[in-house]
């Protein structure tokens, strides 16, 4: 069983770097959003601050979405998802791994350039700490939801717009525990408490998700 | 008459209470004649094919 | 374990003619509870002490907000049902049952709207209540542009039934993260229906009103439900022979 895990997540990489560009483009946007906004509303460090907290999840948010919409399709179009679903080993198990291959690649990179965008929408540096926790513990709560959408759309044509609708709504209570964190730390209050509800939705979304997203992928491929 | 126009009016308030009794009203009633419509046109059809089948 | 039960009612034919026994005593009782619950909520029923005659709008606002939120947990059931025991007649609920939750949303949303003028002054204000409507109201639209987006019937139910289900696994989630997000960014406003208590006289009406919403729900449901079956079924001998005694 580890061994299926390691060979799983080796491919899933070797696929990644066949397209690096696949890799990058939703951090560019993520980038690229994240700096419309002083652009939008003026440069002015007070507005921006407060608003940073805000700016960078929705940013987080739709980068996770658009870099979702692909997850499953190119499995799909090639097959391998339907010997994934007739293989012997548990699907729940098979999808978790290519959900944590792709937070990787997409939530992780923007956790660990997130300190960056901080900073240049002027938040303190006492707050980039909290920033970057509540994104790793909200980021990979992100990539799980998104994938249970992913998956049951996966064998439509026009996915993305829909993938957004259905996924969009389920993702407001770490939209609202993510910048509540980061609002508190700009105000010098205690954040424990919406690390601890993101950790416990986090640690949700790991047991129970799978099992929607292999269930999602099971009805599509038997389409 | 300015009796009914006072209950009507609700002390300023009756343009919001009313309105929004309308809506829900027209909403409602909605939900309920538009599947009976599409009920009355599925027999139709149905009616209309088998005559063509009688034919 | 008996579970021939539990067959029969996944039976279109025997849901058709059982549910067209219930229906003209559903659309009785919900005519006469809307009618007599509207008349006393809006003639009868005092006034409240801060709000005046605008409370009168909580005898819809309410009851619609009630049947919004328990129909989409009904959609979850049926979801259940239609995965684990493949019964049909659950994803015929399952379908016909989202446009109804969502224009009971739709409802409760625009009536909170127009009652939140008079009270607060203004039409919209991101109050806890109403903002978990709004996001109930998109999540009734995802499932039903999955259903709609998915061409193959049976791929459709099934697909709508785990969305429904991760959907109402989240909506606690939802709703207590969005009251407390309220409460964090607006202290102590003013809330359109907490109310210390209601004395009998106003909530007896808003009880035969939940009660009316309810029944004219189901009546809208079965509706729908029997028209589906209808046209699942139109290659049956009995749905023919229905038809033509129809016409």
């Amino acid at each position: 069983m580890r061994r299926i895990i390691w060979l799983l997540f080796c491919r899933e990489w070797r696929l990644a770097w066949r397209r690096p560009g696949d890799l990058l483009n939703p951090l560019v946007f993520f980038a690229l959003v994240v700096s419309l906004f002083p652009l939008a509303v003026g440069p002015e460090p007070s507005m921006l601050r407060a608003m940073a907290p805000g700016v960078i999840w929705v940013a987080a948010l739709l980068a996770t979405l658009l870099s979702l919409d692909g997850l499953f399709r190119s499995d799909y179009e090639d097959g391998s998802l339907e010997q994934w679903v007739l293989s012997p080993h548990p699907l729940e198990l098979m999808v978790l791994v290519k959900v944590l291959h792709h937070w990787m690649v997409s939530g992780l990179a923007m956790v660990l350039l997130a300190p960056l965008f901080g900073m240049m929408l002027a938040l303190p540096a006492s707050v980039l700490p909290v920033l970057v926790l509540t994104l790793l513990l909200g980021t990979p709560i992100l990539s799980l939801l998104g994938a249970v959408g992913a998956a049951l759309t996966v064998g439509l044509k026009s996915g993305g717009v829909l993938l957004a609708l259905l996924i969009l709504p389920l993702y407001i209570p770490v939209l609202i525990l993510g910048t509540g964190a980061m609002d508190a730390a700009l105000q010098g209050m205690p954040v424990i408490g919406f690390m601890l509800w993101l950790g416990c939705l986090a640690v949700l979304a790991i047991t129970l998700a799978p099992f929607a997203i292999a269930a999602g992928l099971r009805i599509g491929v038997s389409e | 008459m300015s009796g009914l126009s006072e209950i009507l009016g609700m002390g300023g308030h009756g343009v919001y209470v009313w309105s929004c009794y309308a809506i829900t009203l027209v909403v409602l009633a909605l939900n309920v004649v538009q599947p009976w419509l599409a009920r009355r046109r599925l027999v139709n059809q149905e009616a209309r094919r088998r005559r063509r089948e009688v034919m | 374990m008996k579970w021939t039960f539990f067959h029969k009612l996944g039976s279109p034919k025997w849901f058709y003619d059982i549910s067209g026994r219930w229906l003209p005593w559903f659309a009785a009782a919900s005519v006469l509870l809307l009618a007599v619950g509207s008349v006393w909520g809006l003639f009868f029923a005092p006034q409240d002490y801060q709000q005046g005659n605008s409370f009168r709008i909580i005898y819809i606002h309410v009851p619609a907000a009630f049947v919004a939120q328990s129909c989409y947990i009904m959609l979850a059931v049926a979801g259940v049902v239609s995965l684990v025991w493949r019964m049909k007649l659950a994803d015929v609920a399952l379908k016909c049952a989202a446009p109804i939750g969502a224009w009971m949303t739709f409802v409760a949303l625009l009536t909170g709207a127009i009652w939140g003028k008079p009270t607060w002054g203004t039409y919209w204000v991101w109050d806890a209540r109403l903002t978990s409507m709004l996001i109930l109201l998109f999540l009734y639209f995802g499932v039903i542009a999955l259903g709609q987006a998915i061409s193959n019937r049976d791929t459709a139910a099934k697909a709508t039934a785990v969305l429904a289900i991760v959907g109402t696994v989240n909506i606690p989630i939802i709703k207590y993260s969005v009251n407390w997000w309220n409460t964090l960014h607006q202290p102590a406003t003013f809330k359109l229906t907490e109310k210390p208590a209601m004395p009998v006289e106003m909530w007896l009406p808003l009880l035969l009103m939940v009660l009316g919403f309810y029944a004219l729900f189901t009546v809208s449901l079965f509706m729908r439900m029997r028209l589906e079956v209808l046209q699942r079924e139109h290659k049956t001998r009995w749905v023919r022979e229905a038809l033509e005694k129809m016409s």
